[in-house]
């Protein structure tokens, strides 16, 4: 069996606490939050930090509250008690529906949103055992000095694989950073570098403390997954949407998000500029399908072809607009979520 | 004895061994811990094929807490699982053969120990020409793999031709080509391989392993420690599944055996999931060309069917499995020729050998797709078609396997009526379809893997005034539910409860020897045993009970755990004052039975693969709907018919046929044991692309459709009960079924396993750009296979020998597979 390698385990029980034991070794210590990508990554000695720091015990960072404007989700609130917090599902379907397709209901019992949102890009080169990695003499992102995905690449092209990122960023929400050296708030996209290694911009010892969510009357939302098994995968594609329609019908603000295309997840700002004061036609939808298509770059480093990955990007943003616009599509969105049965 | 009507046997009942399994008291054998206890790990190749110069185990052994270091010179004799393949090192001794062959071992005090002190070992290496694919291994003899096999990169060629290919080819109306690839694809148990070795202070060694064949792997013990049989003892323990993939002896058996007799401490492993897919065993990869010559009515006049088998880095079962990809053709409709050529290749590649359905799936997939070829340019209901040829009842087919009973046109009339195909097949909207396919399957090899003239499964019972009856078996469980069949047998005839029977079993030290878990042969062969020996131990207590009621024997029945005369069943007494009477008489009570299978009727060479006592028979039917845009499949429905001759306990028959389209529709739709291989400028790596449980891509329960199946009953005389086989031949259908069920929705053809979305839309672009609608291999290579063995068939007056064996004499093959 894999075995975890030594690390010494800190449970601060307040924030400032964690925040001053983060600050003293950051770049030897990781968050354990849920755990649920971090452990086994570390028994595949992807990640070999000597400190980890438990959420578990600060309370802060665990609540999900409501005010007249926003929805605040803390770093370590669990994925199943978003799933199942009735706000989100009323005014967060995307977020709601990302969640709930994320691993299984399992790991979301025990996973985090912060977790989630700082998860580490994958790429089947490195998500591997330290002895399969070194069967290929290793890669950029680990031990190595080549990308096997693309031998002339500067740069690593492993893929940002969080759903809930792609659904937050449509929902047009931010995240505020903490460390001892003071606060931050970021839009979602700020978050992310298209680096394989430096995917994220916080800093190692800063604190992903809480998700924002700005409350939109008559927002209307959706994610697409696409992945082999209903079951349980990571996303080969995932597409957010979220769009507000005025009285007549028309468009008057409309964001899309497209994850697991690149290393980040991708805002298609065309979408907006396409839709804004239209009315949403299939000739409208099928533009902004070709816009997203344009933009998404999948690699040879993951489940299924990436010519096909590529190819299902029109489908899933059709599918995302229409069931906004209100199509009755649950029968497909039930086929594509559970492949077969 | 007087007849009574079945009062076990043919119940839906809850498993013996059913709650101790879903209350997570069963002892696995990672859940073994014994006191002084030392773990194991293996240093792996990192390269697909290399010469080891030297390694220096100095470093890992000077680490405090490690105990010992093995390397291959401490282990230096060969074993495998067939006498003619002993290709095996436990640790490499002078080559490596795959990323993951096994090169050196650490016993040392944690797990995480072992493994830092891997690190510190120094191999150096040096790397040879890698081997990737069939088409390499044809194309280079050098550098040879293996220094035995047929030729070069060759492991086995076989060809052998029943009656008259030429001449049927000429009575045919048409004549079908059809070419088909298979992906390979793994077991993918739950648990995965683990074992615990110690030493009694007496100095017999004894092995705890998830095994599925005891008794072979306390042969290649034995054999490589050089150790008298009689002093190592194989427990088999209760198995998270093996499906073939636990039937080899294993490396890491033999290295954690040798370590407890060195340390004199305990020793275990427990295999990593990644090191799971290097042991592998699985599904071979082969290539298929099917030529078929019908008459314009569906008759099948010949059959030339040519194999090409990606061995991987071992022989293992391989000359089997190449046998096998050849041998079930002929039972399932009627061939009056055949020609059957196979080929297995060695490539730098974790092994492959038998996966549930060993060796058959494969070409059963190309000739029940090709079947739906024939019948949409015939014209014909491909159901229909199939029930024009079915064989018949007792027929001694071209390549003289002997049918006894065969449900097949039950099972093809079962699934047509309950899943409405007359008014589906052709009927659906685009996007919709059905599919149709059967199979067979062998209900235990008619062969044992070495031969021997000893019975193939034995039972042994002891019974005593407590009132319990105790059966030793060596059959293994594996989750199958052998104990079950064991416990229900006995019990069944002896006319007692499940309760009053105790099994034990897969111990070499306790249980007489059955050969394994695997060829579906356990319940008919053990179960054979088991009546034997119960109806003995019935006879041995019903003559005392008899003599002191006064009644003549013939008129005693042995039922609800009672013994009485049939025309008085007030006056009897319990089956334990019975026992206590018997016991009072004889002495000391026990029993044994035992089985061996019927002799052959296939005297030629390579004929010992595919007889069998006798066959199962599916037909299963698929319901799909195909999204045109995405290639998404969608199963509504699957209905299956399975003869089962008699289901003993139709709850355990019923999970074994769902449990069969579980995985056979896993293999359908998305299992792939893939590779890559680095761009050979910068690597010479070949790797498994995914070694992984979440990145090998494997249907989960969730996605499994709604299954109807009807278990057809005519008891089969060869049978334990009437029973035949159940735990492998469900799976063969589905992959055809679904291939066909495609081709009914959207008019495409998918030659190839898996069927996935991918290649559905290409197959859909192939039909809109106006080339044939078909993905799948493009040919067939040129193999060098072998002149064929010529076989008279039975109606041409053939005696089951070929008529120029003696060419073949020369030849140095085995008689025994
Ligand atoms: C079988 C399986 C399937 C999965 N499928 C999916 C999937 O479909 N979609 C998906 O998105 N994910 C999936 N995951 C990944 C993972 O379970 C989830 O992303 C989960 O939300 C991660 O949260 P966690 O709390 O467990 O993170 P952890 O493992 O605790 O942490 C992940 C990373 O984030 C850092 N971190 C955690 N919290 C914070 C914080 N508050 N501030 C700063 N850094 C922090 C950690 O240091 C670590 O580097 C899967 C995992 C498994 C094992
Ligand atoms: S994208 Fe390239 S560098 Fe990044 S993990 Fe994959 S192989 Fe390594």
């Amino acid at each position: 069996m894999l075995r975890l390698p030594n690390f010494t385990l800190l449970q601060p029980q307040t924030l400032s606490e964690a925040l001053a034991l983060l600050a003293v070794d950051p770049h030897n210590t990781a968050i354990l939050a849920g755990g649920t990508d971090l452990l086994p990554n570390m028994k595949r000695r992807q990640q070999t930090p000597r400190r980890l720091i438990s959420l578990r015990h600060v309370s802060e960072l665990h609540k999900l509250a409501v005010s007249d404007a926003e929805i605040r989700i803390g770093g370590a609130v669990r994925l199943r008690a978003i799933e199942d917090a009735p706000i989100i599902a009323e005014e967060a379907l995307a977020l709601r529906q990302a969640v709930s397709q994320i691993a299984t209901v399992h790991i979301r019992g025990t996973a985090t949103l912060g977790g989630n949102l700082c998860l580490d890009t994958r790429c089947d080169y490195y998500n591997q055992s330290e002895p399969w990695r070194q069967a290929i003499g290793y890669c950029k992102k680990k031990d190595g000095d080549i990308c096997w995905v693309a031998t002339s690449s500067p740069r690593c092209l492993a893929v940002s694989s969080t759903d809930a990122a792609p659904a937050l960023m449509a929902l047009d929400a931010k995240v505020q950073l903490r460390s001892v050296r003071g606060d931050r708030e970021l839009s979602l996209s700020d978050l992310y570098h298209n680096d394989g290694i430096h995917y994220l911009t916080k800093r190692p010892d800063e604190l992903l403390t809480q998700v924002r969510i700005p409350r939109r009357p008559g927002l209307r939302s959706a994610y697409w997954k696409l992945r082999r098994r209903g079951a349980f995968d990571f996303p080969l594609l995932g597409v957010a949407v979220a769009v507000q329609l005025d009285e007549e019908g028309l468009v008057r603000d409309a964001r899309l998000a497209l994850g697991a295309v690149s290393s980040q997840p991708i805002l298609v700002e065309e979408a907006g500029k396409r839709l804004i004061g239209q009315e949403l036609t299939n000739d409208q939808i099928d533009e902004v399908a070709d816009a997203a298509y344009s933009l998404a770059k999948p690699m040879d480093h993951a489940d299924m072809s990436l010519s096909y990955r590529k190819g299902m990007v029109r489908s899933l943003v059709r599918s995302a607009l229409r069931e906004v616009r209100g199509d009755d599509i649950a029968a497909d969105r039930q086929r594509l979520m559970r492949m077969l049965g | 004895m007087s007849q009574r009507p079945l009062h076990i046997i043919g119940k839906a009942r809850r498993r013996v061994d059913g709650r101790a399994k879903v209350s997570g008291e069963t002892r696995f054998a990672d859940d073994l811990i014994l006191p002084r206890m030392l773990f194991c790990r293996l240093l792996r190749s990192p390269l697909p094929h290399a010469r080891i110069v030297s390694i220096d185990v100095s470093r890992a052994q000077a680490l405090p807490g490690v105990h010992l270091v093995l390397t291959g010179a401490d282990l230096p004799t060969t074993f495998g699982i067939l006498p003619v393949s002993q290709d095996e090192h436990a640790l490499c001794l002078d080559k490596v053969r795959f990323v993951g062959d096994p090169v050196a071992a650490v016993i040392a005090q944690t797990e995480l120990l072992a493994e830092e002190a891997l690190a510190l070992i120094n191999v150096k290496y040096e790397p040879l020409t890698t081997i990737a694919s069939p088409e390499e291994a044809l194309a280079q003899s050098e550098p040879r793999i293996h220094d035995y096999g047929d030729s070069g990169n060759i492991h086995k060629s076989v060809a052998m031709s029943f009656g008259s290919v030429e001449q049927g080819f000429a009575e045919a109306d048409h004549i079908f080509d059809d070419t088909f690839s298979y992906a390979g694809n793994t077991h993918l148990p739950l648990e995965t391989h683990a074992a615990v070795a110690a030493l009694d202070p007496d100095g017999k060694l004894t092995i705890w392993s998830s095994t599925q064949t005891p008794h072979y792997v306390h042969r290649s013990i034995a054999k490589v420690l050089a150790l008298p049989p009689s002093r190592v003892r194989v427990i088999a323990t209760p198995q998270g599944g093996g499906f073939g993939g636990k039937t080899d002896p294993f490396n890491h058996e033999i290295v954690i055996c040798k370590a407890a007799l060195v340390t004199g401490r305990p020793v275990k492993i427990c295999l990593s999931r990644e090191e799971v897919f290097y042991c592998h065993r699985g599904r071979h990869p082969v290539l298929m060309r099917l030529r078929c010559g019908v008459k314009q009515d569906g008759t099948l006049t010949a059959l030339h069917l040519q194999t090409l088998l990606d061995g991987g880095a071992y022989g293992s079962y391989g000359v089997a499995s190449t046998f096998y990809t050849g041998a079930l053709q002929t039972v399932t409709y009627h061939l009056p020729s055949y020609r059957f050529e196979g080929c297995r290749v060695f490539t730098n590649k974790p092994p492959c050998g038998p996966k549930r359905g060993h060796g058959t799936v494969q070409p059963r997939f190309g000739q029940e797709v090709q079947l739906d070829k024939i019948a949409v340019a015939l014209g014909l209901d491909p159901a229909e078609l199939r029930l024009r040829i079915v064989e018949k009842p007792g027929a001694l087919t071209a390549n003289f396997l002997k049918i006894r009973t065969i449900g097949l046109a039950e099972c093809i009339r079962s699934v047509v009526r309950r899943s409405g195909w007359a008014d589906k097949h052709r009927k659906l909207p685009y996007g919709r379809g059905v599919g149709i396919a059967c199979s067979s399957y062998l209900s235990g090899a008619g062969m044992p893997i070495y031969y021997n003239d000893m019975a193939h499964s034995g039972v042994q019972l002891k019974l005593d005034r407590s009132g319990l009856v105790t059966a030793f078996c060596g059959a293994a469980e594996v989750g199958q539910g052998s104990d079950d069949v064991l416990c229900a047998s006995v019990a069944e005839v002896l006319g007692v409860e499940i309760a009053d029977v105790k099994v034990v079993t897969g111990d070499t030290d306790l249980s007489p020897v059955d050969l394994g878990s695997y060829s579906s042969r356990v319940t008919l062969m053990m179960g054979n045993a088991a009546i034997q020996a119960a109806e003995r131990a019935r006879e041995l207590v019903a003559g005392p009970v008899a003599a002191k009621l006064g009644v003549p024997v013939e008129q005693l029945v042995f039922s609800h755990g009672r013994v009485f005369p049939a025309a008085a069943p007030e006056t009897g007494m319990s089956f334990r004052e019975a026992v206590i009477i018997a016991e009072a008489v004889h002495g000391t009570l026990g029993t044994t039975g035992s089985y061996k299978p019927p002799k052959p009727a296939a005297l030629f060479k390579g004929g010992g693969v595919g007889p069998s006592p006798t066959y199962s028979y599916t037909a299963a039917v698929i319901e799909v709907e195909v999204d045109p845009d995405t290639g998404w499949l969608h199963i509504e429905k699957i209905w299956i018919a399975h003869d089962i001759g008699r289901a003993l306990n139709p709850t355990l028959t019923r999970g074994q046929v769902e449990g069969s389209v579980y995985m056979g529709l896993g293999e359908a739709l998305m299992e792939e044991q893939a590779f890559r291989r680095l761009p050979p400028k910068l690597s010479g790596a070949l790797v498994h692309r995914t070694p992984s449980i979440l990145e090998y891509k494997s249907l989960t329960s969730l996605e499994m459709p709604d299954i109807d199946t009807e278990l057809i009953e005519d008891p089969d005389p060869s049978g334990p009960f009437g029973g035949k086989e159940v735990g492998q031949g469900p799976l063969l259908p589905i992959m055809p079924a679904l291939a066909n069920a495609i081709f009914d929705a959207v008019g495409v053809r998918i030659d190839e396993v898996p069927i996935t979305p991918e290649k559905i839309l290409k197959g859909l672009a192939n039909l809109q750009a106006g080339k044939p609608a078909r993905v799948g291999p493009k040919g067939f290579p040129t193999v060098p296979y072998p002149e064929p063995l010529q076989v008279p068939t039975p109606w041409q007056g053939g005696d089951g020998r070929a008529v120029n064996d003696a060419v073949r004499s020369k030849d140095k093959r085995a008689k025994n597979v």
